[in-house]
């Protein structure tokens, strides 16, 4: 089953536009959103979330259409997007009193082991909460009334290492059973490298990729070589620096010979996003 | 089962997962019919993706190592000692055919190969 469905969205801006984006998410994994920053990753969110209205496509989530059936389909999404930044001042306490009576399947049992297992205390204030404390409160709220599908825009950005790994541990945690996805955006790429499963990779407004991560990577070499090799490689390459020892340049596989005796590994997700962004500076 | 994953290494996670798996269960380490933990439960605890593990117990099942039965798991084969020596030389075979590769891309023969071989042993 398809937990998520991106098909063919537009939107054009003055200063940007949103290509014909499409991707799945199927249900039971986790899906790391990535791209630089001001490539789409938000807009798109926001898009899937019928925040913004659309020049062109369609959303479909657990298999129903997101415009028409919003309300509906908002039962069964948890989105933590940005820090919390509304009634600040509020206790936990009384926030969620106000947010619970929102939802059809709120349980309260659930939310009470949650506050516990993040520890989190309910007379806090919002504006005494951590990033960590807050992005926790979030994916409390989301899983006491049951979401299926997570969305989550940065929601790993503010942490120290600690946190995130912690947060990572819940993530991974969620998906055991099979019946939880997420979506969640990040220009942290070493936060996917271990625990996503697919990668969707946007760069200024376009999908470059979405796919399996192993298989994401290894559809790229980072090469390493000399000048004179570098001029047989340079047309084919996304992007190159150069430095005293030689180049390194990020490749297609496809358009990589492997029987030249040019240094090629498996890039990281952080080289891939690189060198697409280095991409851009070379045509200007 | 003993799991060392190496994130820095050139080889991918399910293939170090494969190797250090079917290693132990060709050395007789893991018991024929153990269970092998859940694919999801092992990517939580191994923190790695659940795809990566799939991808490794697929491996494992396509080279004969272990079975599935549907609803209860992922169990390790009953291989008679000649079935084991078999498998085993078959993946020795393959590493070694990468491994001479590479000496001779230095230009040894393989006669240097087999002394250089001997010396360090």
């Amino acid at each position: 089953m398809i937990a998520l469905e991106v098909k063919d969205l537009n939107k054009k801006y003055p200063d940007f536009h949103l290509k014909d984006v499409s991707f799945q998410l199927e249900k039971g994994y986790i899906m790391g959103f990535i791209g630089a920053n001001g490539a789409g990753k938000t807009t798109t969110i926001k898009s899937i979330l019928n925040m913004i209205h659309l020049d062109s496509g369609e959303i479909h989530i657990l298999g129903k259409n997101m415009v028409e059936h919003e309300l509906e389909l908002k039962q069964d999404i948890g989105v933590a997007v940005g820090g919390m930044n509304f009634y600040t001042r509020s206790k936990i306490k009384t926030l969620t009193n106000r947010i619970k009576k929102f939802y059809k399947n709120w349980d309260e049992v659930t939310y009470r082991n949650c506050l516990r297992k993040f520890k989190l205390d309910e007379n806090k204030k919002i504006i005494e909460l951590s990033e960590g404390m807050k992005i926790k409160y979030s994916l409390s709220l989301a899983l006491s009334h049951g979401a299926k599908l997570l969305i989550l825009d940065e929601p790993t950005s503010g942490l120290d290492p600690v946190a995130r790994d912690n947060l990572l541990d819940i993530f991974q945690e969620l998906v055991v059973d099979g019946e939880i996805s997420i979506l969640f955006s990040t220009h942290i790429t070493s936060d996917l490298e271990k625990c996503a499963d697919f990668i969707t990779f946007i760069e200024d407004g376009q999908i470059i990729q979405s796919m399996e991560k192993e298989e994401f990577k290894e559809s790229y070499r980072l090469l390493n070589g000399n000048e004179s090799q570098l001029n047989q490689v340079k047309e084919k390459l996304i992007s190159y620096k150069i430095n005293s020892f030689g180049f390194t340049g990020l490749i297609h596989l496809k358009d990589f010979d492997p029987s030249s005796d040019m240094k090629a590994s498996v890039p990281t997700l952080e080289e891939i996003m690189i060198f697409f962004a280095k991409r851009e500076d070379m045509y200007v | 089962m003993k799991i060392d994953i190496s994130n820095t290494s050139e080889k991918p996670i399910y293939q170090q997962l494969f190797e250090q798996i079917s290693a132990q269960i060709l050395m007789g380490e893991i018991d024929q019919g153990y269970n092998l933990p859940p694919i999801r439960q092992a990517a939580k605890e191994l923190r790695v993706s659940i795809i990566t593990i799939k991808k490794a117990w697929e491996e494992l099942e396509r080279c004969g190592l272990i079975y599935t039965i549907t609803g209860k798991g992922c169990f390790v084969s009953e291989l008679s000692s000649d079935d084991k020596l078999q498998k085993r030389n078959d993946m020795i075979r393959k590493q070694m055919m990468k491994d001479v590769s590479y000496y001779k891309s230095f230009g040894l023969t393989m006669d240097e190969i087999i002394n250089l071989l001997k010396e360090i042993n």
